[in-house]
């Protein structure tokens, strides 16, 4: 009996972002399908992955996840050479030392480590703040004038500080994170807003905020699928890549933190497995650009998702 | 999908005889169809007419039940394809398979290690949920021991797998009262296998080389008296799995009736760490039962915990207890804490105390389970709710101080809870990842 394959009719695709300069730019978006439902439309880009490097060395890393940076978490350009040896798409630079409870580093000073970085990686950048918003509008103008020019992805712009992130963006030549809480409203509001600055769509990412496997996977699975059934179906203020911020969720867990012990496993399979399930669980739900920490992650992750962009009947 | 008033009218008799009880056929047909009547009421309906009605009203998936008794497992009775539709209703089974080329002492020791996988997560008890037994010897004797020595060791509901209907016979005269699933009945040898499912009255896998396959062998099957059933499209290759899952779900919602059954699909990724990652896509999309070859709760604990994200029902949020938790070990001295008790932020709260280091008491106020900001928008986390709680807890028996500590979130609820509890409030960070530094910096009892 030859069953007829059930296709739905899309009006819409996501539209494609680029970042980075040639020859190492990287493409996310452009799907006109979900999640490598390759029989029933395009998914011209694979999702693609990021490591996190930190412009301070952190002090609450479980050791199983600072071995394989080891000597080099104080420098951050070593460290992204590193990251680049282990095979990201991209490298993530985090700039926590301008939070004011850690060193309070000024615009000038993240802004030299952010133009270091980039003349040491060929890799795109993405560059993000450290999370304070009041704070985050005035260094990451700096970081993007210092590497202007450089097409990279500069965040996380709230409603609240979205205005001058913006401008950067739009000045320097780059793309722009928009972070909303788990909330589809608010995500399309603050598109909307930014887009409204003129920066094309086509430049932003939205970021809803994920939580780790346990820890609201549930929210985010279904916000992310609600976005991309919405993008699919004529919502242009969401026909846009998301990226998710698996690490930093993952690896403040109690799964990814607790040594082995005879219930839970061994420490390092569990909590690799934990990083890679809920990047892998997203990316079913419509994610594009993924920001993990540990480079066995990486490889796993890359795994699945070379074997989800096989193309099948 | 349900059948509107008038289309329910269309298949009855028209005759008005109110032998139903209501004043004629029309209002019989708008009571169907909201649910106020039911079909037998009417006397002189046609069996056509009921066959039609009752396929229209019947669930898009069949549900299935597995085993007996406490462990038991249903699947199916799924409605939508996207779990904010509406909520995934039964949550997907893992299952386990041991071999019976394996030494007993072996069988023994690796149901043993399945029994073990038993996790508690935010208050509830979570583990997997069925042992495959898998005829490899080639030898129908020595399958039915191995199946005798797994029944005898687990209560979880058996998987029996062979495609030889004699040795499934054999293993289903010891163990049918259990009602093990078999796998599976074949293109080869369907006839047989859906005898046995009939004669002894358990579930049954159809394994079918791809959709076109499976939908035609469904249908035999069906033909021949099996209602009870679970599909398999026969690959194991990732994409194509996904491509399978969402076809045949998508069909069973189209009342495709030969894809209208729960699924099974095998996590046999050669790497055993893709295989777990593998096991969690086919959680996420639409599996009824998951087989991986683990027992390893590093691998278990993770694809547990993503079923339970996929299957909780998005309007009902899982909720903890509203009492006291001590976290660490805390005293006279230590700090109290007032968070909801939506299960998600209390563990986010609990989990981050823990982080500090420094022990402390969590108070979640019961607002029906939703988080801090929703429990405030809707009125279910006042202050005369907080120290309603606060009073008939007993925290003030367990600490020295008159201090609480309150979400960021919500700090203007601060002046008027301080005045009614006649605590000292004071507003912690808005995130609870910002507890251990706070209260380095902000607490002394
Ligand atoms: C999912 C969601 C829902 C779900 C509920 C899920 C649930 N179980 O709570 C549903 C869909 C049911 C819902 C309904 C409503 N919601 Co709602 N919802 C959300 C959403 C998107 C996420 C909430 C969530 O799960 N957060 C995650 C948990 C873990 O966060 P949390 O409890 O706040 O805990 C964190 C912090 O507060 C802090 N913390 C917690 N406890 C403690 C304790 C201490 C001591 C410290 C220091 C810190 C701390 O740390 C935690 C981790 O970061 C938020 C937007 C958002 N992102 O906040 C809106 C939001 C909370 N909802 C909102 C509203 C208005 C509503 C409704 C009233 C809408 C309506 N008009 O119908 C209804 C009310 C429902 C009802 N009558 O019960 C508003 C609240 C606005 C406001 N500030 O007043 C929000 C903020 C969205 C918005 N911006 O408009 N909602
Ligand atoms: S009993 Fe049947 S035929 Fe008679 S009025 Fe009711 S619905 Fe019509």
């Amino acid at each position: 009996m030859a069953v007829a394959i059930v296709k739905e009719r899309w009006t819409n695709k996501v539209l494609e972002m680029t970042i980075g300069q040639e020859p190492n730019a990287v493409k996310v978006g452009g799907d006109s399908t979900l999640p490598f439902l390759h029989f029933e439309g395009e998914m011209p880009n694979r999702p693609v992955v990021a490591l996190e490097v930190w412009d301070m060395e952190p002090d609450n890393w479980p050791a199983i996840l600072t071995e394989p940076f080891k000597g080099v978490l104080d420098n951050p350009v070593a460290w992204a050479k590193k990251c680049a040896d282990y095979g990201a798409d991209m490298i993530c630079l985090r700039l926590n030392s301008a939070h004011p409870d850690q060193m309070d580093a000024t615009p000038d000073e993240v802004a030299a480590t952010v133009k270091a970085v980039a003349e040491a990686v060929s890799l795109p950048l993405i560059v993000v703040g450290c999370g304070v918003e009041e704070k985050d509008a005035l260094i990451l103008p700096a970081a993007g004038e210092a590497i202007s020019g450089q097409n990279a992805l500069l965040g996380c712009a709230t409603i609240n500080n979205y205005k001058t992130i913006t401008a950067t963006c739009m000045v320097h030549g780059h793309n722009i994170i928009a972070t909303s809480p788990l909330d589809i409203n608010l995500a399309k509001q603050l598109n909307i807003l930014i887009n409204e600055m003129n920066l094309p769509l086509s430049r932003i990412a939205m970021d809803p905020l994920v939580g780790a496997l346990g820890y609201g996977v549930e929210y985010a699975y279904s916000i992310m699928e609600r976005a991309r059934t919405g993008a699919l179906n004529g919502d242009k203020m969401l026909a846009i890549p998301m990226i998710c911020f698996v690490g930093q969720e993952t690896w403040k867990t109690k799964e990814a933190k607790t040594e082995d012990n005879e219930e839970w496993g061994a420490q390092a399979r569990r909590a690799l497995l934990w990083e890679v399930l809920t990047a892998a669980s997203f990316a079913q739900a419509g994610g594009s650009i993924f920001i993990l920490r540990h480079p066995e992650s990486l490889k796993l992750f890359n795994n699945n998702i070379a074997a989800m962009m096989k193309q099948n009947s | 999908m349900a059948l509107s008033g008038l289309q329910i009218f269309k298949q009855l008799p028209k005759t008005n005889c109110k032998d139903c009880g209501q004043a004629t056929c029309l209002a019989f047909a708008m009571a169907l169809a909201t649910g106020k009547a039911s079909l037998d009421q009417c006397p002189h309906v046609s069996d056509a007419a009921r066959e039609v009605l009752d396929s229209a009203s019947a669930p898009p998936v069949a549900l299935v039940k597995i085993g007996v008794g406490d462990e038991q497992v249903e699947l199916g009775n799924e409605t939508v394809l996207f779990r904010h539709d509406k909520r995934f209703e039964h949550p997907c089974a893992i299952a386990i398979p041991v071999c019976d080329t394996m030494g007993d002492a072996e069988i023994v020791s690796k149901v043993d290690a399945i029994n073990k996988l038993v996790f508690d997560r935010v208050g509830q008890t979570h583990r997997v949920d069925m042992v495959l037994v898998c005829a490899c010897s080639g030898s129908p004797e020595r399958f039915v021991e191995a199946v005798k020595l797994v029944a005898g060791r687990t209560a979880y509901p058996l998987i029996l797998k062979s495609e030889d209907p004699a040795t499934i016979e054999k293993a289903l005269e010891v163990v049918a009262a259990k009602k093990p699933l078999v796998y599976s009945a074949n293109a080869a040898n369907y006839q047989a296998m859906a005898a046995l499912a009939k004669k002894f009255e358990v579930p049954l896998v159809v394994q079918g080389a791809g959709l076109d396959e499976l939908a035609s062998l469904v249908e035999k099957v069906a033909e021949l008296g099996c209602k009870q059933l679970i599909l398999d499209s026969g690959t194991t290759e990732l994409g194509q799995v996904l491509t399978d899952q969402t076809q045949i779900r998508r069909q069973a919602l189209k009342k495709f009736r030969p894809f209208g059954y729960p699924t099974i699909v095998f996590a046999s990724n050669e790497d055993p760490f893709q295989a777990v990652i593998d096991a969690g896509v086919y959680i996420a999309k639409y599996a009824g039962i998951v087989v991986i070859d683990s027992v390893d709760p590093a691998d278990i604990l993770p694809l547990i915990t993503l079923r339970l994200n996929i299957y909780t029902d998005p309007q009902k949020p899982i909720a903890v207890e509203s009492k006291i938790y001590e976290i660490l070990t805390p005293g006279p001295d230590s700090p109290v804490y007032l968070t909801t008790n939506f299960s998600l932020t209390y563990f986010c709260v609990a989990g981050d105390i823990e982080a500090s280091r420094v022990p402390g008491y969590v108070l979640p106020v019961d607002t029906d389970g939703v988080s801090v900001l929703t429990g405030w928008a809707a009125g279910k986390f006042t202050p005369e709710k907080i120290s309603e709680m606060m009073n008939t807890c007993g925290i003030a028996g367990k600490v020295s101080h008159r201090k609480v500590i309150i979400p960021g979130g919500v700090a203007v609820l601060s002046g008027k809870l301080q005045e009614i509890s006649g605590w000292e409030v004071l507003v912690g960070p808005r995130d609870s990842s910002g507890i251990p530094s706070f209260i380095k910096q902000r607490w002394n009892a």
